[in-house]
């Protein structure tokens, strides 16, 4: 049994202790924001924060994880939109949209320590993360907007919706 | 199956309008009128694309899917335009498989979905606008040029009368379709040619998209497949007797694919998989491997091809030319990598198939999995999803048929989810291919002939089996074993796939000639963005600025010369070389420039490049595109840094290696993409229009490379002729 903080909610987990973090979260708990794009640790896809660290899921065995704080996508957004994802949408960043998760992640993690990174700043923090279509301009122009809206403090508009038709479930 | 199961659907044997190339034009059209999806009570729904409902909801049928590429913002807008209505107010939903979404196939690619969209969205926009201004009309006595659409109501003009679509949705019904409608005029636009933001962007940046992967139906298994690494070849033996011990698995069954392993999570069904144990058999082609492909092409090459093109002289120009110059340009096999792994969910029950898939042709998931159950078409319910990239590899949906096998042999739901290395090894690859090219000069010093033999295979000559699954239910099948055999022998020598973008080069050259050997290793075949453009512009262009450099002429003036008199190339490629500065850089980088059609689109860019240690970086790209009317200039920018992206990627990092007939790469340690701190400063600038709009998915990758290897050329003096780019 593996007990740990996921989002701020505790959670207790039995599986075996080797399982990635990263299928624990999609499969047994079901928050599938976190992406699998190569389970290899080499596309930054599965990026979750530990402790405010940015880590690969795929790569973390669950066993590691235990009475540790877990933050996921789904964590990030609380009432509002959180900075990089208001940023996020502002610069239309998503294609596809598939690495995004993990952009996002890696890029709050960043402006949680370096409020105001410069452009090699974010390349050394940001190129664990593929982006297949080619976003990269446009993260990069996010984080600068980012970490001015955090700055500013500014209140944020964007509010999230949970019925946006997007999100279609299967019932 | 009875002879009168004639479903609404119309196909094309070989058609590639949706890919760009050739069709042979013999198409099947059955009777039946479908149902319009979704239909709801009293509302008004003038075709299967939008549907206004009394509650006031919008609903716009997305026939196009979404794989990043912005279908799900532009389509809406053109539509809305008309409609007189916000496109963002719009419900979209993911489109099923209907017969008025099939020209002649449903399926999303070729660059095609706006152009080929345009005018049908803009008439019903058009349509359902003057059916609601009439029932308005109506229903106040007035007359109808006294009602005014905008913003999703019609006003009464010169009162504070309106009402919402949806209040006059049901009346509106009632009405005959008008047979001709107007349009609005370019200059009034609000949504078109505006930078509208994407309507999918907080679901991408919250994780709550929904992409194949994070489907969820009750009671799933999950399953993975052991497919044999060597193309073509059996299973020789196998053994579970240890997987089937470990925790989590439910059944190990052989499927068509090969070997299923199912549990009740990835990670069960992965381990477990690890510990089956399998002889497979090399198969067919054990003797292909990369160095067998390259010195086979060179022999290939020896012979005469089919002539796709012949000008003036053609080959004999070249006996008259005062100097031949010769070079021999190579590409690599290519995988697609979407982001998201190849995956579907499905449940077969024993009267429905549902599927849930992310794809980029739900009629070709929809055949595949028909045939491969052997049923009728209308019991296979086909649910598209977002896709984590597309790229052309979705528009092959093999992988959707695993789980509809396992679901039924389990009587249980199932997911099949691809490892990277699945995904890696078991692609459909863009081919590989061989050119030699020649070009004679006069005593002028002017180019007077060129020649250009490819040897290639042809991507549809290997397709048109899998793909005889479309055709008609009704037809026997010893008339469609006797057309795809047909066809495919057929596409050998005329898939344009295989010489587009360079047997239609637009240098004005008095002699060319361009042949086309048909040579196929037997490696899967498929559409990787921008499909020959892909290749044949990093040829083409790399090989006409050798020739500017033999010239002694600067290779922008020398794409001048030879363009003379073509205003739409030269607009976009002048204006590259105005927003680049060409001829000015700064100490430490050089600068190539290319120019490529394709799509219906032209698109020239200027790579700005620094080589340090042999190591190239691409520090800026400018990039210049005419896609007609820019339906979202937002969108039309992002395609282009997008497809740079993709192209610099294959350009500086791009190959698959084949050995005893399987793939050498696997995930992306040896399959290397471009990263956040190698992705170059990309500017781009759109030629305004009134126009149509033409292809953006895919025109801003060809010119790339060769912009790229051109810059190499400039700062080191060596010419680079063969994929990915290496200097030595
Ligand atoms: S899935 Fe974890 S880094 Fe790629
Ligand atoms: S947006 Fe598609 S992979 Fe990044």
């Amino acid at each position: 049994m593996t007990h740990f903080l996921l989002n701020g909610e505790p959670v207790d987990i039995d599986v075996e202790e080797d399982t990635p973090l990263l299928w624990v979260l999609r499969d047994n708990i079901g928050l599938t924001g976190t992406k699998f794009g190569c389970g290899i640790g080499l596309c930054g896809a599965c990026s979750v924060h530990l402790d405010g660290e940015t880590v690969r899921s795929c790569q973390t065995p669950v066993g590691d994880v235990s009475g540790k704080q877990v933050t996921t996508i789904e964590g990030l957004t609380r009432e509002d939109l959180h900075p990089v994802q208001q940023a996020w949408v502002e610069g239309n960043v998503p294609q596809c949209g598939y690495c995004q998760s993990g952009q996002i992640m890696s890029a709050a993690a960043l402006l949680a320590e370096n409020p105001d990174p410069s452009d090699a700043d974010i390349d050394l923090a940001m190129s664990g993360n593929i982006c297949r279509c080619g976003t990269y301009g446009r993260i990069r122009s996010a984080i600068h907007r980012a970490a001015e809206l955090m700055s500013e403090q500014t209140d944020v508009v964007q509010h999230f919706d949970p019925d946006d038709p997007l999100v279609r479930r299967v019932s | 199956m009875s002879g009168v199961e004639i479903t609404r659907r119309k196909f094309l044997v070989g058609s590639t309008t949706a890919v760009g190339g050739l069709a042979l034009g013999i198409s099947f059209t059955g009777q039946k009128v479908e149902a319009l999806p979704n239909v709801t009570d009293g509302a008004l729904q003038p075709n299967a694309w939008l549907q206004i409902r009394p509650d006031n909801k919008i609903v716009f049928q997305l026939d196009k899917t979404e794989m990043g590429q912005g279908v799900i913002a532009s389509m809406p807008a053109i539509l809305a335009e008309e409609l007189e209505v916000d496109p963002r107010d719009m419900v979209v939903e993911l489109a099923p498989v209907h017969g008025d979404f099939q020209d002649p196939m449903q399926m999303t690619g070729g660059s095609s979905s706006t152009r080929t969209r345009w005018d049908v969205l803009r008439e019903t926009g058009a349509k359902a606008r003057t059916m609601l201004i009439a029932a308005a009309a109506a229903k106040w006595e007035v007359p109808l040029d006294q009602c005014v659409a905008r913003e999703g109501r019609i006003h009464l003009t010169g009162s504070d009368r309106s009402a919402t679509y949806g209040e006059l949705a049901n009346d509106a019904a009632k009405l005959p379709i008008p047979k001709e409608v107007s349009f609005k005029n370019p200059a009034d636009y609000r949504y078109v040619g505006k930078p509208l933001r994407r309507v999918d962007s907080i679901a991408k940046s919250t994780g709550t998209a929904e992409f194949g992967l994070d489907v969820r139906v009750p009671d799933a298994l999950t399953a993975v497949v052991l497919r044999n690494p060597h193309f073509g070849g059996p299973i020789d033996s196998f053994d579970t007797t240890e997987a089937e011990e470990m925790p989590g698995v439910t059944n190990i069954l052989q499927i068509s694919a090969g070997i299923a392993v199912v549990a009740d999570t990835y990670w069960h069904a992965r381990k477990a998989a690890d510990k089956v144990t399998v002889a497979w058999n090399k198969g067919p082609l054990e003797h292909v491997s990369s160095d067998w492909i390259r010195s086979t092409w060179e022999e290939q090459a020896k012979q005469e091809g089919k002539s796709v093109r012949s000008d003036g002289e053609g080959m004999q120009g070249l006996d008259l030319a005062a100097d031949v110059t010769t070079a021999v340009y190579e590409v690599p096999y290519l995988a697609h990598a979407t982001m998201e792994p190849m995956n579907t969910t499905a449940r077969v029950t024993p009267d429905s198939i549902e599927v849930w898939s992310p794809n980029q042709g739900p009629q070709i998931v929809q055949s595949l999995v028909a045939d491969a159950l052997d049923v009728p078409l209308d019991q296979v319910t086909v649910y598209s999803t977002l896709m984590g990239g597309g790229f052309g590899r979705r528009g092959i949906p093999d992988y959707a048929v695993d789980p509809v096998e396992i679901s039924k042999a389990l009587g249980q739901p199932v997911k099949v989810v691809w490892s990277r290395e699945d995904d890696m090894r078991h692609d459909y690859y863009r081919p590989a291919t061989y050119n030699l090219l020649k070009a004679g000069v006069d005593d002028r010093g002017k180019v007077q002939t060129w020649t250009h033999r490819i040897v290639a295979p042809s991507i549809m000559a290997t397709l048109i089996p899998t793909m005889s699954v479309m055709a008609p239910q009704w037809m026997p099948d010893w008339l469609t074993t006797l057309l795809v055999r047909g066809a495919g022998s057929l596409m050998k020598t005329r898939d344009a796939s295989s010489h587009e973008g360079a047997g239609d080069h637009p240098y004005q050259i008095d002699n060319i000639e361009v042949e086309h050997v048909y040579f196929d290793p037997g490696i899967p075949l498929g559409f990787w963005r921008s499909v020959g453009h892909s290749q044949n512009a990093f040829v083409i262009e790399s090989f006409i600025d050798e020739l500017a450099y033999k010239a002694k002429e600067d290779p922008y003036e020398f794409r001048r010369r030879l363009l003379a008199g073509n205003d739409r190339l030269l607009t976009v490629l002048n204006l590259a070389a105005e927003k680049a500065a060409w001829g000015t850089v700064k100490d430490g980088i050089s600068e190539g420039i290319a120019i490529h059609e394709s799509f219906g689109s032209v698109v020239a860019e200027v790579a700005e490049v620094s080589v340090d240690n042999n190591k190239i970086k691409v520090e800026r790209v400018v990039c210049v595109v005419d896609c007609g009317l820019a339906v979202n200039p937002d969108i039309v920018k992002a395609q282009m840094e997008s497809g740079i992206v993709f192209g610099l990627t294959a350009a500086l990092k791009g190959e698959i290696n084949i050995n005893e007939g399987s793939v050498v790469e696997s995930n992306f340690h040896d399959y290397k993409m471009l990263r956040m701190n190698e992705s170059p400063k990309i500017e781009v600038y759109i030629i305004p229009h009134d126009d149509k709009p033409t292809g953006v998915g895919e025109p801003g990758t060809p010119p790339i490379a060769p912009a790229v290897a051109n810059a190499v050329y400039a700062a080191t003096g060596q010419r680079i002729r063969r994929l990915p780019l290496r200097l030595s």
